[in-house]
C-alpha cells in the first residue's frame, strides 16, 4: 500500500513549508515523489474587483496591499501604468527615488528570503544572521519612508517623500555594513559544502523549461536566461544606471541562492548611482483626478520577477479594469516540475527556492502624533494588554483559562 | 530608417493583409493588435513563433459590456511588447486555448473561466482557480453586473 503510485499525500492549504496557504497534493512512491497537483487561490481577496470600485488614488494603497514583501514593486507598476495613460510626465528625482527604494525593497526581500533557504534546510544560524543584517535595511527604509512595509512613497505623477542630505548620508553607511555582509554571504553560498550540497542538483529547472513555463525573476535567471524587465524594458531611472544582470547556470536551488546574493550587490551598487547622479528638482507633479480613457501595460522587475499591470481608464476618477499578474503566479507552474522525481524531503526548499509571497508586517509600532511631535511608544506589554481588552469587550476572555493553566503547572 | 516596432508592424501587415490598419504602435516598445477571434490564432502563432514574442505575460480579460475582450500580453527578449486583443460575444463566450504555445498559460485560462465565465476550449481537466470549489454556478465576479455585495 505504502509503496503503490496510488499513494498520495496532502500539504497545506496550512502553509506548507511556508507561511501561505497553497495547497499540495503529491503522489508519492517511497519517498520519491511522482507527481504534485497545485491547488491556489485561498488568499484570492478580490483586489481587481475593489480596484475598480475606488478612485485612482485609494487604488495605490489597496495595490500597495497585494504583497506583504513587494508592495512598493505593486505600487509603482500601478502607478507608472496610469501615469502613462494620463500623459504625465514624471520628474526624474521621483523616477530615482523610486529606484532607490525599489531596490532597498529587493535588499530586504532578498536577505529575507536567503533567512527562510536556512531555515528550510537546518542552517536555522544563516537565518538568524541574515535576518539581523536585513534590520540595517528595514531601518533605512522605516527612516526615508516612515514604514517598514508599505511604504506609501508612491503618488500618480510622483513620490510623496523626498530624500535629503542627512537621509542619503544614512543610506551610504547603511550600504557600506549590507555590502560588507554580502560579501560573507557569497562566500558562504559559493565556499560552505554544507549549502553546496543539500542545494545542488534539487529542484532543478532546465533552461528549456524555464523558457517553456514561462518563469520569470531570479528562478529564471539562475537556469541561464537573461530576463530582467530593468534592462529588456526599463522603467523608473534604470536606463540611467549600469548594473549587471546577475545569471548563473547551475538551474537549482543552489544556482538561485548564488543570484539572489549577488544581485544584492547589483542593488548596492545602483542605490550608491542613483544618490550620486541625483536629479534636482520636484518629486511630483500635479495629477488630475479623472484619467483620461485609454490603457496601458506596466512591467516592474519585483525581487521575485516580472510583476504586470494592466490599467484600463475610462475618463472618470475610478479605474475601468485593474490587472495585476504578480511573479510568484508565473513561477508556481513551474514547482510542479522542480519536484517531480525528487524526494520528498527536498519540497520544502524547493516551494520556498522560487520565494514565494508572503506577509511579515508584525512588529513593535512606536506613534508619533503629528501636531506636537510627542512620541507615544507602544510597547509589546502594552500592546499585549491592549488586545486582551479589546477581546474581553467582544466577549472573549482568556482568565480563567490562564488561571486554570497555571494551577495544573504548579501541581 | 523604420524602427524596430515599425518593422514588426510592416511584417504583420505583409502577412495578414486584413491586419491593415489594426497595428498601432503605442509608444516605443509598445504595440496593440486588435484581431477577430476568427483570425487570432494564425496572427498569436506567428507573433509567438516567428516573431520571437516567446514570453506570454499573462491574459487580460475585459467586459465591454456586450463583448468579453481578452489581451494576451506577449513580450519579445527586445523589450518589445505587444497586447494582442481579440473579443468574442457574451451570450456564447468561447476562447481557444494558447496551451499548446505557452503550457504556462493554463493558470491564466483558468484565471479568466473563472473569473469571466469564458469557455476555454482546449484546456486541460484540473483544479479551478481562483475560486473555491463550491462557488455558485453562473456567478463571475469580474462582469461588470456582478456586484460585491450583491449575496451579502
Amino acid at each position: 500500500m505504502h509503496n503503490s503510485p496510488d499513494f498520495k499525500i496532502p500539504i497545506g492549504p496550512q502553509h506548507p513549508a511556508l507561511k501561505e496557504p497553497e495547497s499540495f497534493s503529491v503522489a508519492l512512491k517511497g519517498e520519491k515523489i511522482l507527481g504534485v497537483d497545485i491547488r491556489l487561490g485561498y488568499n484570492h481577496r478580490g483586489i481587481e474587483k475593489a480596484a475598480e470600485e475606488r478612485s485612482y488614488v485609494q487604488d495605490i494603497y489597496l495595490i500597495e496591499r497585494v504583497c506583504g514583501i513587494c508592495s512598493h514593486s505593486h505600487a509603482t507598476c500601478f502607478v507608472q501604468a496610469v501615469e502613462e495613460i494620463a500623459g504625465l510626465a514624471v520628474p526624474a528625482r521621483a523616477l530615482y527615488i523610486r529606484t532607490i527604494i525599489g531596490e532597498l525593497e529587493r535588499i530586504h526581500s532578498h536577505l529575507l528570503w536567503l533567512g527562510v533557504a536556512g531555515h528550510e534546510i537546518g542552517f536555522d544560524t544563516l537565518l538568524m544572521y541574515s535576518w539581523r543584517d536585513r534590520e540595517v535595511v528595514m531601518d533605512i527604509l522605516a527612516t526615508i519612508t516612515g514604514n517598514r512595509v508599505n511604504y506609501g512613497m508612491n503618488t500618480i505623477g510622483g513620490v510623496r517623500r523626498d530624500i535629503d542630505a542627512p537621509q542619503a548620508e544614512a543610506i551610504l553607511n547603511a550600504l557600506t555594513i549590507l555590502e560588507e555582509r554580502t560579501k560573507y554571504y557569497i562566500e558562504i553560498a559559493t565556499e560552505e559544502t554544507t549549502i553546496i550540497k543539500r542545494l545542488s542538483g534539487v529542484g532543478v529547472l532546465s533552461r528549456e523549461d524555464v523558457l517553456r513555463l514561462d518563469a520569470v525573476g531570479p528562478t529564471a535567471r539562475a537556469s541561464g536566461v537573461k530576463r530582467d524587465v530593468r534592462v529588456d524594458d526599463p522603467y523608473a531611472a534604470y536606463a540611467e544606471l549600469s548594473f549587471d544582470v546577475i545569471t548563473d547556470n547551475h538551474a537549482d536551488v543552489y544556482g538561485r541562492t548564488v543570484v539572489r546574493v549577488k544581485e544584492l550587490l547589483e542593488s548596492c551598487k545602483i542605490i550608491r548611482q542613483a544618490l550620486k547622479n541625483l536629479p534636482q528638482g520636484p518629486i511630483a507633479i500635479r495629477a488630475p483626478r479623472k484619467i483620461p480613457a485609454g490603457e496601458a501595460l506596466s512591467r516592474y522587475e519585483a525581487p521575485r520577477g516580472e510583476d504586470v499591470h494592466y490599467v484600463k481608464a475610462n475618463g472618470t476618477e475610478k479605474p475601468e479594469r485593474v490587472k495585476i499578474r504578480a511573479p510568484t503566479l508565473a513561477n508556481v507552474q513551474a514547482v510542479k516540475h522542480m519536484l517531480r522525481d525528487r524526494f520528498l524531503a527536498d519540497m520544502p526548499i524547493v516551494v520556498a527556492a522560487i520565494d514565494p509571497c508572503f506577509s511579515c508586517t508584525d512588529r513593535m509600532v512606536a506613534l508619533k502624533e503629528q501636531a506636537g511631535g510627542r512620541a507615544k511608544v507602544i510597547n509589546w506589554q502594552a500592546l499585549h494588554n491592549f488586545s486582551i481588552e479589546w477581546h474581553k469587550q467582544r466577549g472573549i476572555d482568556f482568565a480563567p483559562l490562564n488561571k486554570k493553566l497555571k494551577e495544573r503547572l504548579a501541581r | 530608417m523604420a524602427s524596430h516596432e515599425e518593422e514588426i508592424r510592416e511584417d504583420l501587415i505583409k502577412k495578414f493583409s486584413y491586419l491593415e490598419g489594426c497595428v498601432n504602435i503605442v509608444r516605443p516598445r509598445r504595440i496593440a493588435i486588435e484581431v477577430s477571434p476568427d483570425n487570432f490564432t494564425p496572427v498569436f502563432a506567428y507573433l509567438a513563433k516567428d516573431l520571437q514574442f516567446s514570453h506570454l505575460c499573462t491574459i487580460t480579460g475585459l467586459d465591454e459590456p456586450e463583448k468579453l475582450g481578452f489581451i494576451y500580453h506577449l513580450a519579445a527578449d527586445s523589450g518589445v511588447l505587444v497586447n494582442l486583443k481579440t473579443a468574442v460575444p457574451k451570450n456564447n463566450p468561447v476562447i481557444k486555448t494558447v496551451t499548446p504555445y505557452f503550457p504556462g498559460a493554463e493558470i491564466y485560462e483558468r484565471e479568466l473561466a473563472d473569473l469571466f465565465g469564458v469557455k476555454v476550449e482546449g484546456l486541460p481537466a484540473g483544479h479551478r482557480y481562483p475560486l473555491t470549489d463550491d462557488w455558485p454556478k453562473n456567478e463571475f465576479p469580474l462582469r461588470k453586473d456582478w456586484k460585491v455585495n450583491k449575496n451579502a
